[in-house]
């Protein structure tokens, strides 16, 4: 059984109890315990089941590599699922529970899989469900639907209680991993003076040299650790942080490290995770190693461990994987093992080395131990289904044949070890195999280069390759001082500390354990524990054709679970090569893709949830709109009224009354999204004949006109009335949302075309507050108000003036887009709000109405006039809208001139803008095509029209739309039909789109 | 004008550092050529304050003037004042080339006063520039992005800067600002 | 995620304070140009595999558009420079023949090989 051991453990505090559940069953841990040391400390092996078959899955691993031991975590809003066991902290009141199993983790139905296995290989996926077909819907999904995700969703309902943050952060050195590596260049980095930032995904520092033990400078590693750690604090230029994991290193030296504030500690002050965007100028990987396990029949049987991770569980935590542990190796370094185990008590029944001349200077210390050495031997099978029960020992050259059955509750493996160069090849950095140490390994001269085509990051120690103290101190040293001096930091003399070097024997590749197993073993040997990807299964795929190591790994699913293949990688490609008959290096492996492990949702989306989801623009009346009750609709970021419903008061209903009163008395718009721009300079007037359709350079000074503007491809792209302020000065307003956008398009155009031209442009929109006073009383309450004067001859339609209303600088343009007797009045932002107090008591005696959004929708459509974004979609030409008398003839250029003149503009069959009259009075569904006779090439009805605006109309009491018709204009009085969602049809009469005084002489008084 | 308001009027927070909407201020953007001995002049004259270089705010008295790019500068001066340094500076310009506009209420502007490195901490949380003290401090002027709307920010003295934005934003930056200088949420990262 | 140095302001611009803006260095054809010479200009784009000259503005900065000329494989960076100009300058075309001699773009050519 695994259990805490009486002594021992350097990162628990036995005298700090934390209690936590698993399954509803209440357990204790030691703080510093992980979640993984804390279950196995109460005997919890098993903790899963494997995603296809259902087996048992037990830990495998200590750290980041760990494929199995995935966990629920949390409850209510903290629940989350597919928390790795082995690398979240435990804090007191944990509550944990297993995954992918029904009804429970001992008895599972899924596991029926198992019994199938054999009907299950690779590619089975791809190969069952395409045959027969109407399987799919009734037979095949429902079952994949059902054993489909990992771990369960948190509540759709609940919200995360936690916060979240993003942190930018500028360094000259940025290192990764704070093991002896990672602090040894951190240390050759800071000492120059170079900003540096050494991040650590654990919560400690030394990595796993404090528990390989060896002596730095003539000090134990431990001292050595915490020396360099103080050394580290005590320099100013040197940022430290635990607990931060390098996600991803991306182009431009830019990394994302993941910081995990309090997932030991919910609750507590300030965010859960912070994502560090990092831009670093050099980039040193400390990233460490990873053990690979062996592939042996039921190496994923529940007991079955990684030695490292074994080893790691006495030494750090105090905990025991089993009682009698048999380890079996291909290299020295799981000697290490057996001593930790036989040091702390605990039974090593035998060391299974497949080298035929055995280890070195470890294995005789196993030996003085009086533990016994079998070179040569492997392991044939393991017994045991939800726990080891023993092992089936073999020659490693062989075919299996069982040369003695040893029980015992634990075996420690070590297939070697593979440096972790994921965040070396994220950006384009390259390996080499290295054929002694059978891995890959950074390459040096192919590494990945920053902007300015240099290389910006530099592996180290482990992560580079080397395994020995001695070597991966002086690789540290060297890579910490190189990259100083990439960034103009000048290192000074001092050497790397002296470590003592061990003499290990050279490790010999086992990639099938034993050698020559047959299929049955082959089956039951795993390479990928979470995805159920088996050695036979990569031998199957290079059977039916998979060369590529990409093709093979999504055909087999080999490595695409949430450990990214961090144990299987390597171990299947080997398989793979060997299948293929080419040595490993032509393989190749497959992309290393960020982030090193999964990240939360949370801590990508930072402080953007909630309110700061996105931007929301407010005019200066939002508040006064909130407080009336008004219905808020967003236009691009703007907020703005929809209508403004009296209590009882449907939406249309309200929309309706806020229309009758602009058109009988008096209503009020708040119009300041409305973009504006001032233009000016001696060639203004040139540019902005360029800019608009119109001739606007003859627009007198004084006078408003309305303009058209459109894209290079000469597409309408938005529309306003232009005022000519001053002989070198016009102001140009924009659609809501439009401002942006058009101030771009011709800061463009003047910064990258006409450079030479004397222009300036500024966007003021927010500068003012402007109000629609529209309707037949609008003079009355401006005259009311007092200070300009804006009668009929001294302010005539499509005029502007300014001057002082109602003791408020404002700007006043009589212009229109209701068709009534109309005012729009600029005031500065910070009066607004005074401003419309002023009219709202001024126009108290007319019944004053302020109106939304849609109001001003259905009034410019009863005027007949098109809205952008309505009758324009991007593809629709002025020309299509009728709006041939706002495009000047006399210009040679304007943007979208030539365009308007290529073959498709010209087509006469372009659809053209018409008012569409219901035969019935009824409102035409919005986007409704109108059809016509026969079906087009793809079989679809034909269509000859398609509705842009439609609207009940109050002022007329019945339907009214905008269209775009085949041939429209053309063919005024037609009827058409179209038809709508519920298959009934529609009949409107192509008629004048103006419906509300034709003439214009509301608006002209 | 007494009834002039701010978008926040006067809203304030206490965290990491104090964030506090800081009120209406005086703003003339001028457009011209910041290399031209006329503006160099004009902007003495109109303000006080010497031409700032690139990226760089300037100032004296009540006036402040800031690089916006190598054609754009702003002015900054009482409230009340704007329009009359937008006709100063035209009277000053008269007959070169530039445009120069009021866009005070155009604006938002926080003030964060506190620990300096909490400070740039809070602004390092929301917009993707240097904020360490080798790289920015008082007398610079950084014109970015703030999460998702742009803004600009200086140091009128350690321990204090101003953040600018749109006025519609306001509400938006105000809630930014004061979410990034939240209790607990310290990084420690410019601290000395 | 790159970094471009912004010609205008001076900053080491992060990308997400940037719009880019395409290939740089076309030539704009209006009324009188040939359907072709037209056609060429709004839609046929250079998008080579190496060396390239592109249009970006530093929009959540100074404002202003620049140009940069980049790799577009490996993302090295030969410089940025002003947008008020037609073709590269001889100091941006000489860094790229540093880099990548015999380089062509266009009509240009970058070595007298």
């Amino acid at each position: 059984m695994s259990t805490r051991l009486a002594t021992g453990g350097r990162l628990i505090d036995r005298s700090r109890l934390q209690s936590f559940t698993f399954n509803g069953a209440r357990m204790t841990g030691f703080a510093g315990d992980t979640l993984a040391s804390a279950l196995l400390a109460n005997d919890r092996m098993m903790l899963g089941r494997s995603f296809k078959y259902h087996r048992p899955r037990g830990l495998v691993a200590s750290g980041a590599e760990e494929p199995n031991a995935l966990v629920g975590l949390g409850h209510g809003a903290r629940f989350e699922p597919n928390q790795r066991a082995t690398t979240t902290e435990l804090f007191d009141g944990a509550q944990m529970i297993s995954q992918n199993h029904w009804p429970s983790l001992e008895y599972d139905i899924g596991a029926v899989n198992q019994a199938f296995a054999r009907f299950l290989p690779a590619g089975f996926y791809y190969k069952m469900f395409l045959f027969p077909r109407v399987f799919w819907k009734h037979v095949y999904e429902p079952f994949v639907r059902q054993s489909a995700g990992l771990g369960k969703a948190p509540d759709a309902e609940t919200r995360d209680a936690d916060t979240y943050e993003h942190f930018y952060a500028y360094t000259d050195v940025l290192v990764i991993g704070g093991g002896v590596a990672g602090l040894q260049a951190a240390l050759a980095a800071g000492r120059t003076g170079a900003r540096v930032l050494l991040i650590e995904q654990t919560p400690h520092w030394g990595g796993r040299a404090p528990v390989d033990g060896g002596e730095v400078a003539d000090q134990p590693v431990d001292d050595f650790v915490n020396q360099c750690v103080a050394d580290l604090e005590a320099m100013p230029n040197v940022t430290l942080r635990t607990r931060c994991m390098g996600a991803g290193v991306y182009d431009h030296g830019y990394v994302l490290g993941y910081e995990r504030i309090s997932d030991h500690a919910p609750g507590m002050d300030g965010p859960r995770h912070r994502l560090w965007r990092i831009r670093a100028r050099q980039v040193v990987t400390a990233t460490g190693a990873i053990e690979r396990p062996l592939s042996f029949a039921g190496n994923d049987v529940p007991g079955v461990m990684l030695a490292s991770g074994l080893r790691d569980y006495v030494v750090n935590w105090g905990v025991s994987a089993g009682d009698r542990t048999v380890v079996v190796t291909n290299n020295d370094d799981a000697y290490r093992t057996a001593i930790a185990l036989r040091h702390a008590g605990l039974e090593v029944p035998v060391i299974l080395d497949a080298r035929a001349a055995g280890g070195g200077a470890l294995a005789d210390a196993a030996r003085e131990l009086g533990i016994r050495v079998e070179n040569g031997k492997g392991i044939a099978r393991v017994t045991g289904s939800k726990r080891v029960t023993g092992v089936a020992i073999c020659a490693q050259a062989g075919e299996g044949a069982v040369l003695e059955e040893v029980p015992c509750d634990a075996v420690a493996m070590s297939g070697g070890w593979s440096p972790v160069v994921h965040l070396w090849s994220h950006c384009g950095g390259k390996l080499t195999w290295d054929e002694g140490s059978a891995m890959f390994r950074p390459d040096a001269d192919r590494a990945p280069t920053g902007h300015d085509g240099a290389p910006f990051v530099t592996a180290c120690g482990a992560a580079n390759g080397e395994f020995d103290l001695a070597a991966i101190l002086k690789d540290a040293h060297a890579a910490g001082q190189a990259a100083a001096r990439a960034t103009g930091h000048k290192p000074g003399r001092k050497a790397a500390p002296k470590a003592q070097a061990g003499e290990e024997a050279p490790l010999e590749p086992v990639w099938l354990m034993p050698q020559g197993a047959g299929i049955k073993l082959r089956m039951k040997a795993w390479l990928d524990y979470q995805n159920d990807v088996k050695v036979s299964d990569v031998q199957l795929a290079a059977r039916e054709g998979y060369e590529s190591v990409e093709h093979t790994k999504r055909y087999t699913t080999l490595g695409m679970a949430t450990d990214q293949g961090k144990l299987s990688n390597i171990n299947g490609l080997a398989i793979l090569s060997d299948a293929l008959g080419q040595p490993i290096p032509q393989t190749g492996t497959t992309t290393f893709r960020p982030p090193y492990t999964p990240i939360s949702f949370g801590a990508i989306a930072g402080e953007a949830r909630g309110p700061l989801f996105q931007p929301i623009r407010r005019t200066p009346i939002h508040d006064w709109h909130e407080a009336q009750g008004a219905y808020m609709e967003p236009v691009g970021q703007w907020q703005r009224p929809y209508c403004f419903p009296q209590p009882g008061e449907s939406h249309d209903d309200a929309v309706a009354r806020e229309i009758r009163a602009t058109r009988d008395s008096l209503g009020l718009l708040d119009a300041s999204t409305l973009g504006k721009l001032i233009v000016k300079g001696p060639d203004a007037g040139r540019f902005m004949d360029m800019m608009y359709t119109n001739m606007m350079s003859t627009l007198a000074v004084g006078k408003c006109r309305y303009g058209l503007m459109c894209s290079e491809n000469g597409f309408l792209m938005d529309d306003g009335v232009v005022a000519r302020l001053s002989d070198d000065t016009w102001l140009c307003h924009t659609t809501t949302g439009g401002a942006e956008r058009v101030h771009a398009h011709m800061e463009e155009f003047l910064q990258t075309e006409w450079w030479d031209w004397q222009v300036y442009v500024v966007n003021v929109t927010e500068q003012y507050a402007q109000f629609g006073v529209v309707g037949p009383n609008a003079r009355k309450v401006l005259e009311k108000l007092g200070g300009v004067d804006v009668s009929k001859e001294a302010l005539a339609f499509m005029q502007w003036t300014e001057g002082t209303l109602a003791g408020v600088d404002s700007r006043i343009f009589r212009i229109s887009f209701s068709g009534e007797l109309s005012y729009e009045i600029a005031v500065p932002a910070s009066m607004g709000r005074a401003f419309w107090d002023r009219l709202l008591t001024a126009g108290k005696e007319y019944g004053v109405t302020p109106y939304g959004t849609e109001a001003l929708h259905v009034m410019r459509a009863e005027k007949g006039f098109i809205m952008i974004g309505d009758e324009t979609d991007g593809t629709v030409i002025p020309q299509d809208l009728g709006l041939n008398w706002a495009i000047s003839k006399k210009k040679d250029d304007y943007i979208g001139k030539r365009a308007q003149a290529r073959s498709h503009m010209v087509d006469p069959d372009r659809w053209k803008l018409v008012g569409l009259e219901t035969l019935d009075g009824s409102v035409l569904p919005d986007g409704a095509y109108a059809v016509g006779e026969g079906v087009n090439a793809n079989g679809q009805r034909v269509v000859q029209g398609r509705v842009t605006s439609t609207y009940h109309s109050p002022t007329l009491d019945r339907g009214i739309a905008m269209g775009l018709v085949l041939h429209g204009p053309d063919r005024m009085g037609e009827v058409l039909e179209f038809p709508r969602l519920d298959g009934s049809v529609v009949q409107a009469r192509l008629v004048d789109q103006v419906w509300y005084d034709k003439d214009g002489d509301k608006q002209n008084v | 004008m007494s009834e002039a308001a701010s978008a926040l009027d006067g809203a304030s927070f206490e965290g990491l550092v104090r964030v506090a909407d800081a009120g209406l201020r005086g703003m003339v953007t001028l457009r011209g050529d910041l290399g031209a001995d006329a503006l160099h002049a004009a902007v003495k004259q109109v303000s006080g304050c010497d031409m700032p270089g690139q990226r760089k705010i300037t100032a004296a008295g009540d006036s402040a003037v800031a690089w916006m790019a190598p054609d754009e500068a702003l002015l900054l001066c009482p409230h009340g004042q704007a329009d009359a340094t937008c006709a100063a500076l035209a009277r000053a310009l008269d007959g070169v080339h530039h445009l120069a506009v009021n866009v005070s209420d155009a604006r938002a502007t926080f003030a964060l006063e506190g620990d300096d490195g909490a400070l740039r901490e809070v602004l390092a949380k929301l917009a993707p520039a240097d904020l360490s003290a080798e790289a920015f401090g008082p007398g610079d002027f950084r014109r970015t992005r703030l999460a998702q709307v742009p803004g600009a920010f200086w140091m009128p003295r350690q321990g204090a800067a101003r953040v600018i934005c749109f006025r519609s934003v306001a509400q938006y930056m105000f809630d930014l600002l004061t979410t990034a200088a939240a209790k607990g949420s310290g990084v420690g990262y410019f601290q000395a | 995620m790159l970094i471009l140095h912004c010609p205008y302001c001076g900053v080491m611009a992060d990308e997400t304070e940037l719009h880019g803006g395409g290939e740089a260095h076309l030539t704009r054809h209006g009324p009188g140009s040939s359907d072709e010479e037209f056609h060429d200009y709004l839609f046929a784009k250079e998008n080579p595999r190496g060396v390239h000259f592109e249009r970006w503005r530093h929009v959540n900065g100074c404002g202003k558009w620049f140009h940069a000329a980049r790799d577009t494989a490996t993302l090295e960076v030969f410089g940025t420079y002003s947008a008020q100009t037609t073709e590269p300058p001889q100091a941006i075309r000489d860094a790229i023949t540093a880099r990548r001699p015999g380089w062509t773009w266009r009509h240009l050519a970058g070595s007298a090989k």
